[in-house]
């Protein structure tokens, strides 16, 4: 137990001593300053600007830049959709794959070029190493990068900055922080065993004397993108439990902490670029908070273990089913929050099998959508959640809302209204269209409140542009592929075009100065009303599901049957 | 810059407000029988449907009452006996609905009951319009248009608004301002042309250009928004309302996604616990509260006998962070009376005394009269026949006034630097220690007026000037408040920093000319400020104008008070300080309530989820411990329904305001407001469930 808990805290704390230095560094890289990197990084992009014969690089409008997301967006969804229906004739295809179904390339593409990553399938029997690399690695980089592109843009509006140039920032996100980081990573990743190779299945003869084919392919750095992209897609059908994702704790330790420290560090950079870092530590320190909690709520649960099989055992154990023994309890349950939390995806075990406790927390990172958040977005929506806060709280204060002394009135909160809205929808409403058809919809593998979770949780990673799967859902149908594709659209699109509009309105307005009859939005008081109002908000929402899935599902196994 | 005020005002700055509200024989009896007849009244769709929360109540009302009458019609019904409980869903829904209508009747019906007080001096009368060749003809009041020429004489009342252009009459301006003392009116004045319809003229008769069109009249404007005939949502006020609509919605999703799923585990809901629920979860009591805040804001400020010309502008006010305040009047009590002579040049304390004097003779000013009386005190008499003499009236370009006496020797007294030059022109030298009684004098605060005759400077008079006692405090309350203040005065530099400096303004400005004040409005505008002043004079207008707040006083001229967006009917220009706190009052109270009534949905999802899921086995999240599903539900409705009364006296009054910075306020109310609002609910649904279980509904 104690060793479980030691793990628990020395990647927390790595994860506090890391994530400064990267949130520095991107609000330096966005901001245009000096940065150790320029001398690799400028001829690089001089090259792909000219090459793309990008000449203009001046700053968007809000409605320039929701159209240059949406077209770049669109044009690379096709562009992969193709690869899938033609990898058959395509190279890198040792096992002679062929097309898969077209809802599900349609799924799949959508899937990763919505940074989610959702998998119906397992990657090493359906696609090829063309369509895994040339494609799906390739979103990895673009989907991430755009979602950091729209997050600096958030924040440039908050602050009454242009927006930028979104082209510029896609790229600069690629060439400055992700392509470095991968390199590096991926690199110890290679050292520490994870294969990198063009070459088809190993074969193998067993012991019993048949034959065995080990899949294998170009894994290392598509990994490390997973993990740092909060992409999510393994390489193999299980992910990170597969021991060529993962193969020992160095490994696990390295790629779970990929998935935190773009989410955790860009907090940061938020403080940094508005020019106030209080700001950014308290909400860095808010999350950081909810993230430790949600991680001790799952690991308790799971070393706690089933009260069921603990009475026919006799002995209180933990619960190691859908785990990998060599990961244990605490492993396992710091990368299922992480993932959920940061909307990676990628899973090192598997979510269907977790306590009770380990759904909801699952649940509810999805839910909330920041505890660490997705790629970008994340950090920008703790920001919606800031005014939001400010709106319905900072009247008590006797003036009309600010927030960094700009006004926030009729335009700003329907744009935050339609970001807080379009996530039920996304999830709410497909989830109670296929349980009403529980036969021929939902492909549940457990009936009952798990069965809930289930499909709930399904379109949940959906539009929380997350990725993982709950598990145990038959969910390669035509259903699944085309609802949880609404789910990722809508969970993707909406509040990105709101956040870009609603940063280009802030950055039009006149600010107000700051006087002590200003509410300050930089304070203990402050940081705990928005955590008060994020709960309340998330929960109000989503807790008479969390109620009949989970907790039902807990309450029934505390009851002994 | 005009005189600001006509009569001294007689209460300190930072007395009780009860003492400055003034409400014109409001007659509030019945008040609460109408708004409660109103209340049905106001359950027409076509009103509700303004309110997309309270609709929504509305809406489940009607589908609860349905399945009352027949509790099948929707599908099989588990439950063996639906009706009753069905029915006190309705009958707790219906009343939500009543409360929330009550609220905003009764609010409404105050302003109705001000605006009849007021209707009431405004009679349809027969008017003296002159026609172009002179001549009378009799015409209803109703029919004067703008730029007609009317006559009125003693005993009547003046029927519209307008301008004096002849005569010299008194008027009782009590209906309107609530003052009884009758005041001049005359011609050519700035302050005294302008006059009210409504107001009854005392004494001789005056000829009046009419400045309104029929129904366009201030009285008219008043009455129609105390009646909250013109009220529209103000900005902030119309974004909150799409925020509650958005909850709405989203609870409305929730809502509507319950029942797949919960069929799916076996333990299906009824339609009835669904809209209860929905009922619950969004927003009824802001939704229900949030026009009765409003109207009852533009109440506080009418009883403070100002009216504003829209709710915006009171909203306008919590928003202020600069008060550009003229020092007369509103820092310092309206008169300076005269202190002291100090003789200068080697004249004796006499002579200065009798020059004072002669040059004051025909200076009515309270400032000329304290002159005379300080100059008699000290023995000084005329030596001239007053008849024989000629006044020189005080102008703001030469800055003195005095009389040209019947022996041709002309005596001055004005500011200090204003007979330096007239002694020089007259061929004199002003003495060297001019200049040292000029510091002196201004150096206590006071202003330095310079006498003469001829080329000789007799000596220097000491105006004292006097702060409003108790100001000092209120300027430290804006400031801690975030509120700056900038003092305007034509004082010279010395004099208005010594009087800053005791009032405890921020800033000053000194030597101020009319076109200064709009200077420093635009100024703090820039800087993103949003800015409020007082003004009265028709130079005024502009910056009223410019103000984001322009308090016009009701003794100033028809065009400052077109200019401005709130008229102030007492003409007390400290009250801005006042209205500063009502707008902030207003959005307290907006805030708090909203924040109260998300933050009771806590308990409410504690009452209603165990309740609706029983068959689910979450028993142990009845935290409360209530009685059973269905006095649990009626519990969490029954607070909803009662909350809404229960916080209307809050709503009415407002949340009170402490002059505190933005973060010990957002401490002191989201502890009682937000904190408040998690446990209050917890303990009044488990209270209502132990009432409802020992009556036996449920």
């Amino acid at each position: 137990m104690l060793q479980g808990f030691l793990q628990l805290v020395i990647a927390l704390l790595i994860l506090l001593a890391v994530a400064p230095f990267l949130g520095n560094y991107m609000a330096r890289v966005f901001m245009g300053q000096r940065t150790l990197l320029d001398p690799v990084a400028r001829p690089l992009e001089r090259l792909l600007f000219a090459s793309g014969g990008f000449s203009n690089q001046s700053s968007m409008t809000g409605g320039q830049y929701v159209r240059a997301i949406l077209v770049s967006n669109l044009v690379m969804g096709i562009l992969v959709f193709a690869i899938f229906m033609f990898q058959g004739v395509l190279p890198l295809n040792p096992t002679g794959l062929s097309a898969p179904s077209w809802d599900l390339a349609l799924h799949t593409a959508i899937s990763f070029v919505t940074n989610t990553n959702q998998q119906h399938y397992s990657g090493e029997t359906t696609f090829t190493y063309f369509s895994q690399v040339g494609a799906l690695g390739y979103l990895m980089f673009t989907s991430a990068a755009t979602g950091l592109a729209v997050a600096i843009a958030f924040i440039r509006g908050l602050t009454g900055r242009p927006l930028g140039n979104f082209y510029v920032d896609l790229t600069l996100s690629i060439t400055r922080i992700l392509l470095p980081l991968s390199i590096v990573g991926a690199i110890a990743l290679l050292i520490a065993g994870v294969p990198e190779t063009f070459a088809g299945p190993a074969v193998a003869q067993t012991l019993e004397g048949a034959t065995q084919y080990i899949a294998r392919g170009p894994v290392a750095h598509f990994e490390i993108i997973k993990e740092l992209g909060e992409n999510g897609g393994g390489f193999f059908g299980i992910n990170s439990a597969h021991p060529y994702e993962n193969p020992n704790n160095f490994v696990n330790l390295v790629t779970n902490l990929y998935m935190l420290i773009i989410p955790a560090g860009l907090i940061l950079t938020y403080g940094i670029m508005a020019g106030r870092p209080r700001q950014g530590w308290l909400i860095f320190g808010m999350v950081f908070i909810f993230y430790a909690v949600m991680v001790g709520i799952t690991a308790v649960g799971e070393f706690q273990g089933n009260p069921i099989v603990n009475g026919i055992l006799g002995s209180p154990a933990p619960n190691l089913e859908g785990k990998e023994v060599r990961f244990g309890w605490a492993l396992t349950a710091l990368w299922a929050v992480s993932t959920t939390g940061t909307m990676c995806g990628a899973v090192n075990g598997m979510h269907d099998s977790l306590m009770p406790a380990g759904g909801f927390t699952t649940l509810s990172d999805l839910f909330l959508q920041i505890i660490w958040g997705g790629q970008g977005t994340g950090t920008a929506y703790l920001f919606v959640f800031l005014i939001l806060t400010v709106f319905l709280t900072g009247l008590m204060v006797g003036r009309t809302p600010e927030f960094f002394s700009r006004k926030i009135e009729k335009r700003e909160i329907v744009l935050a209204s339609i970001i807080l809205l379009a996530h039920p929808i996304a999830i709410l409403i497909p989830g109670a269209i296929t349980l009403a058809f529980p036969e021929t919809l939902a492909g549940i593998s457990n009936p009952g409140f798990h069965g809930i979770s289930q499909v709930i949780y399904e379109y949940a990673s959906a539009a929380a542009n997350n990725g993982s799967g709950f598990e145990g859902l038959g969910d390669a149908t035509l259903w699944w592929n085309l609802s949880a594709s609404f789910s990722l659209l809508v969970g993707r699109y909406i509040p990105i075009i709101a956040l870009v509009y609603l940063a280009d309105s802030m950055a039009h307005k006149q600010p107000v100065p700051e006087t002590a009859g200003t509410l300050h939005t930089d304070t203990f008081l402050f940081t705990g009303v928005t955590a008060g109002t994020i709960l309340i908000l998330g929960a109000l929402t989503f807790l008479p599901v969390l109620v009949l899935g989970p907790v039902a599902e807990g309450f029934l196994l505390a009851r002994g049957f | 810059m005009t005189h600001t005020t006509q009569s001294p005002i007689t209460h300190p700055p930072g007395g009780p407000r009860e003492n400055r509200r003034h409400t014109p024989k409001v007659n509030t009896s019945g008040l609460y029988q109408r708004a409660f007849g109103q209340a049905f009244a106001k359950l027409d769709p076509r009103v509700m449907v303004k309110n997309p929360v309270m609709f929504v109540v509305w809406v489940g009302t009607i589908i609860t009452a349905i399945l009352t009458v027949n509790p099948f019609i929707f599908g099989p019904v588990q439950d063996e006996g639906p009706r009753l409980f069905n029915g006190l869903v309705t009958l707790i829904l219906f009343f939500t609905l009543v409360f929330a209508n009550f609220a905003e009747a009764v609010a409404e019906g105050r302003g109705k009951a001000q605006a009849d007080a007021l209707r009431s001096t405004k009679s349809e009368t027969t008017a003296r319009r002159l026609r172009p060749n002179g001549s009378v003809e009799e015409v209803s009041s109703t029919q004067l248009h703008r730029g007609d020429r009317i006559k009125v004489i003693a005993g009547d009342v003046i029927p519209v608004d307008g301008e004096v252009v002849e005569g010299i009459a008194s008027v009782d301006e009590s209906a309107i301002t609530g003052e009884s003392a009758p005041v001049l009116k005359e011609p050519g004045s700035d302050v005294a042309s302008s006059v009210t319809g409504g107001t009854r003229i005392l004494s001789d008769e005056l000829t009046i250009h009419v400045t309104a069109d029929p129904g366009k009249g201030f009285l008219d404007r008043m009455i129609a928004l105390v009646e909250g005939a013109e009220r529209t949502k103000t900005p902030n006020e119309i974004a909150l309302t799409v925020l509650l609509a958005v909850l709405t919605l989203v609870f409305l999703i929730v809502v509507a996604t319950i029942p797949t799923p919960a069929s799916y585990i076996n333990s299906p809901v009824s339609i009835t616990i669904l809209v209860a629920l929905l009922v619950a979860l969004i927003p009824t009591t802001i939704g229900g509260l949030l026009s009765a805040i409003g109207i009852a804001g533009m109440d506080r400020v009418a009883q403070f006998n100002v009216v504003a010309t829209s709710g915006r502008a009171v909203e306008a006010c919590g928003d202020i962070n600069t008060l550009v305040l003229d020092k007369t009047g509103t820092i310092t009590l309206g008169n300076r009376l005269a202190e002291e002579f100090i003789p200068l040049n080697g004249h004796s304390m006499q002579d200065v005394a009798a020059i004072a004097l002669a040059a004051s003779v025909f200076d009515t000013t309270p400032e000329g009269k304290s002159i005379v009386r300080l100059a008699e005190k000290q023995g000084a008499k005329l030596d001239f026949e007053r008849d024989r003499a000629e006044a020189v009236e005080f102008s703001a370009r030469t800055r003195m006034s005095g009389t040209d006496l019947p022996s041709g020797e002309e005596v001055r007294k004005g500011a200090v630097d204003a007979i330096r030059g007239f002694v020089r022109s007259r061929g004199g030298q002003a003495p060297a220690e001019l200049e040292a009684a000029f510091t002196r004098v201004s150096e206590l605060g006071g202003t330095p007026l310079a006498v003469c005759r001829n080329e000789d400077i007799y000596g220097v008079i000491y105006l004292k000037d006097i702060i409003k006692p108790g100001i000092h405090e209120r300027f430290a309350q804006l400031r801690r408040m975030g509120v700056r203040t900038v003092m305007l005065t034509g004082d010279n530099r010395i004099t208005a920093s010594v009087i800053a400096k005791e009032a405890g303004v921020d800033d000053f400005v000194a030597e101020a000319t009319p076109e200064d004040k709009i200077q420093v409005i635009q100024a703090e505008q820039a800087k993103g400020k949003l800015v409020a002043m007082t003004g009265d004079g028709t130079n005024d207008a502009p910056a009223l104008a410019q103000a984001n707040v322009g308090v016009a006083m009701n003794s100033g001229t028809q065009a400052a008070k077109e200019a401005a967006n709130m008229v102030d009917l007492d003409s007390d220009p400290t009250k801005l300080i006042d209205l500063v706190t009502i707008g902030k009052q207003l959005l307290i109270t907006r805030g708090a309530l909203t924040t109260f009534s998300i933050a009771n949905d806590i308990a409410k999802y504690f009452a209603i989820i165990p309740a609706m899921f029983a068959a689910a086995g979450i028993g142990a999240l009845n935290v409360m411990g209530l009685n059973s599903p269905q006095s649990a539900v009626l519990s969490a409705l029954i607070y909803n329904a009662l909350i809404i009364p229960a916080l209307i006296p809050l709503a009415l009054r407002g949340v009170k305001f402490r002059p505190l910075t933005a973060n010990q306020l957002l401490q002191r109310n989201m502890l009682i407001f937000g904190l408040g609002g998690v446990i209050a609910p917890f303990i009044a649904i488990k209270v209502i469930d132990l009432i409802v279980g020992g009556v036996g509904l449920a």
